[in-house]
């Protein structure tokens, strides 16, 4: 039988397609993502009735705020079913590259959380009358602060997984570690919201693709000394 | 096919292996035996190269551990008491996701052989979730032997079965054995070991403190021989 270790790209499609085949069957790590996401956003609707411009004020904090407390739920679910069967220990054994897992892992994080983003916009559009949210710039940022967010708590993720507080430990690691992101985000996506001009917000954006860049490069140098013993 | 001397495993303060050497011949059935907490399943994941020694040599298929860990992961088959299955994936979606991961070339035909091998070509379809532990156990065998590795490492491969499933596994475990594969099994179930393995070793308190071939044991059971063992 022939048999030849597979490239980089081959296996880690191969485990993106594997989670997205298993989500798409059991739709637990969506629905517990888009349930909590909307009920968050309904929450802030009915507590931040205030003025106008307060509400167009705060737009951006809610919505990364969403985003980011939907996406630690994702991610503790998402390295909790490698961990919890033992498959974990079966991607280790594979005789490829650690760092394919992670991007593995990573790229299907990134699709189930942009999953989520893409059904929560709209719901907050006519929620808080905020049709601005859908220029193309706004999206790009969306995009690139899931990337940021994603690629440090997929590695966070892998670690607090091993340990018994692992729902509590994961939000604890990963919110100090994503603030450079998260606040980039917050202030790239409300410069936008506000019609701000495009020098004023080319230094959070700039931020934040360096730290994106900054997060996949660590994730992807230390992650096979993450989950080895 | 495996050589290992002056092996020690430290968490922390603690050690667990404690300049343990072992080594096996090819095409070998050894039974890795001994108490709770002795150090078998450090030694089996060390051998899987999921855990580094923390001192020691340490060879499996030639090659040396932890630096050719992924030369040597390409040549081994791991069966734990958890059967490492998706449990939203059919039983061939599993397969085919196991045989991308070590790079198999004719894919369709080796998961339809797999299947057969273990039984289950019939429940091909059908989600591992629905699988009664046996079966998964029986799965999980198949997704090992998925590379045709030359070894086999089986960490308390009957935890949870019932005595029929206990039975088909041995048929299996037979299967596998018989191909002329390396094989090394940790377990507590003595009458299984002795009517599997060819070789027993004991492992108590971090070394191996007795060992015995099976034409050795004579009129001796394997039982005898175990309490001989731990109480030296």
């Amino acid at each position: 039988m022939k048999t030849a270790a597979p490239s980089f790209i081959k296996a880690t499609m191969a485990i993106v397609q594997k989670d997205l085949a298993a989500e798409l069957r059991s739709r637990e790590l969506l629905s517990a993502m888009l349930v909590f996401s909307m009920l968050v956003i309904l929450i802030f609707n009915f507590a931040l009735e205030l003025e106008i411009d307060v509400r167009q004020k705060v737009a951006a904090g809610v919505l990364w705020t969403t985003f980011a407390f939907a996406g630690t739920l994702g991610l503790n679910r998402s390295m909790a079913v490698e961990k919890d069967r033992g498959c974990m220990d079966g991607l280790l054994l594979a005789p490829v590259d650690r760092s394919a897992i992670f991007f593995g892992k990573a790229i299907s994080n990134l699709a189930f959380m942009l999953i989520v983003e893409a059904i929560v916009l709209p719901l907050y559009a006519v929620l808080y009358n905020e049709f601005r949210i859908f220029q193309l710039g706004f999206l790009g940022v969306i995009l690139l602060g899931s990337i940021g967010y994603i690629a440090v708590g997929t590695l966070l993720s892998a670690m607090s997984v091993q340990t018994r507080t692992r729902d509590v430990l994961l939000p604890i690691l990963l919110f100090p570690v994503a603030v450079p992101v998260l606040l980039a985000s917050v202030k790239a996506s409300g410069g936008m919201l506000a019609g701000a001009e495009f020098a004023e917000i080319l230094t959070p954006l700039n931020l934040l693709i360096v730290y994106d860049v900054i997060f996949i490069a660590i994730a992807f140098m230390v992650f096979d000394f993450v989950v080895e013993e | 096919m495996i050589e290992v001397k002056k092996l020690v495993k430290r968490f922390g303060l603690k050690s667990i292996l404690r300049g343990l050497d072992f080594s096996v011949q090819p095409g070998e059935f050894v039974a890795l035996l001994g108490p709770n907490g002795a150090g078998k399943t450090t030694f089996l994941r060390i051998l899987a190269t999921l855990s580094r020694p923390s001192l020691g040599h340490v060879q499996v298929a030639g090659h040396t551990l932890p630096q050719q860990a992924a030369q040597v992961r390409a040549k081994l088959g791991v069966v734990s008491h958890m059967p490492l299955l998706y449990p939203d994936l059919t039983a061939e979606e599993n397969i085919r996701f196991y045989g991308r991961m070590y790079g198999i070339a004719d894919m369709e035909a080796r998961v339809t052989e797999v299947l057969e091998m273990v039984g289950l070509d019939n429940r091909r379809r059908d989600l591992v979730r629905t699988f009664s532990r046996g079966m998964q156990q029986r799965l999980a065998i198949g997704r090992a032997v998925v590379h045709d590795p030359e070894v086999m490492l089986f960490d308390e491969p009957y935890t949870g079965l019932d005595q029929d499933a206990s039975e088909m596994l041995d048929d299996v475990l037979r299967s596998v054995a018989a191909k002329g594969r390396t094989v090394v099994m940790t377990s507590h179930d003595l009458a299984r070991a002795e009517d599997l393995a060819t070789r027993f070793d004991i492992l108590s308190r971090g070394v191996i403190a007795a060992s015995a071939k099976h034409a050795d044991l004579k009129n001796s059971n394997l039982l005898a021989f175990y309490k001989k063992s731990l109480e030296a």
